[in-house]
């Protein structure tokens, strides 16, 4: 599992990478998209407990015997909720993208300095 | 150049602060707290088979609310961020190419089919892996696949509202009634927990995550609807 959380770590660091120096909209929410699914996937290895089975007590599993059978179901409930989270956000960043391009016919960021100073 | 080495400081910094978990990191050999409590008395507590479904809809179904609501929140934004844009004069209709033989023929054969999985995800969301936001992410592809087709096709908007806001009342609804009828709100006992593992069973969960296929099915087909055109 150490190497699951490393891979998950990394692609968080890709993603901040991303969102730091790309300059153009589209793939900065794909940056933070990734670092996103990197976070996910860091919550989902926390959970995980070596040689057990998906928290689902059907035949299989066994109610009596679950809790020695079955892997930490409270990040993937977590997971979950922070996925459709992330999926709202990335369309509502997405749009906003359609709604600049819209105005300047421009994806690149530097062309949009209206608001700084 | 300076601005790269800032970025790159930055994201390391953002890697460091995790690397120390990582360095350290003591593999679980047990359940323990909360997780451990739930496993042991969801069955006889709620009789859903799917822990992580018992868990989303009732032992934290307020989060769920929330997040059916920011999802709502976010449909709203989307469509009035880009419905604005409709207003402005458009410069003629505009051609689409027509889509290949292939998409056609798949689309026709499939879509009836998507949509019924996606419906079977939702109501097996306590029996199996899956549930309303999965079915729901379900029959929205299956909407996207008829806009690839069919470039022109609208949504009934009526029905699509109608269906969203019955959903979302209803759920709220049925939340209200677990207060009323069980021991607090959302609380999936109000009805009869049936037998164990089989489709009637759970009390209330197949219902909420039926109405919470619904709205997200609706919802995410309106999202694609105005990031169409």
């Amino acid at each position: 599992m150490k190497l699951m959380i490393g891979f998950a770590i990394l692609t968080m660091g890709v993603g901040i990478w991303g969102l730091l120096t790309r300059r153009n909209l589209i793939k900065i929410v794909l940056s933070l998209s990734i670092a996103e699914t990197g976070l996910q996937v860091l919550m989902v290895s926390i959970g995980y407990i070596k040689g057990r089975t998906a928290p689902i007590l059907d035949s299989a599993v066994g109610i009596t015997d679950a809790v020695h059978k079955v892997v930490d179901p409270v990040p993937q409930a977590l997971v979950l909720t922070a996925i459709v989270i992330g999926v709202a956000v990335d369309a509502l960043m997405l749009s906003y993208v359609i709604r600049l391009f819209a105005k300047k016919k421009s994806l690149d960021i530097s062309d949009y300095r209206d608001m700084k100073w | 150049m300076i601005k790269r080495a800032i970025a790159l400081i930055v994201a390391l910094l953002m890697v460091w602060i995790m690397f120390d978990m990582l360095v350290n990191w003591n593999a679980p050999n047990d359940l323990s707290g909360v997780a451990r409590e739930y496993v042991e008395k969801e069955p006889t507590q709620l009789g859903a088979v799917n822990v992580v479904t018992a868990i989303v809809v009732t032992y934290r179904g307020f989060d769920t609310l929330g997040e059916v609501t920011v999802l709502f929140l976010a449909a709203t934004g989307v469509a009035v961020l880009l419905s604005r844009r409709k207003k402005e004069p458009k410069q003629g209709k505009k051609k689409y190419r027509p889509a290949s033989e292939f998409l056609k023929t798949g689309t026709h054969l499939l879509s009836p089919f998507i949509v019924m999985f996606g419906a079977y995800i939702f109501l097996n969301g306590h029996l199996s892996p899956g549930g309303g936001f999965q079915g729901g992410a379900v029959i929205a592809s299956g909407v996207l696949f008829l806009f690839l087709v069919f470039p022109d096709f609208k949504l009934n908007h009526l029905a699509l509202n109608w269906l969203e806001s019955t959903a979302g009342a209803s759920y709220v609804l049925v939340g209200i009634l677990g207060l009323l009828l069980a021991a607090g709100f959302l609380d999936n006992r109000f009805l009869p927990l049936g037998h164990y593992g089989t489709l009637l069973s759970a009390g209330a969960i197949p219902v909420i995550y039926t109405l919470i296929g619904l709205k997200v099915g609706t919802e995410l087909s309106g999202i694609l609807e105005n990031l169409k055109d």
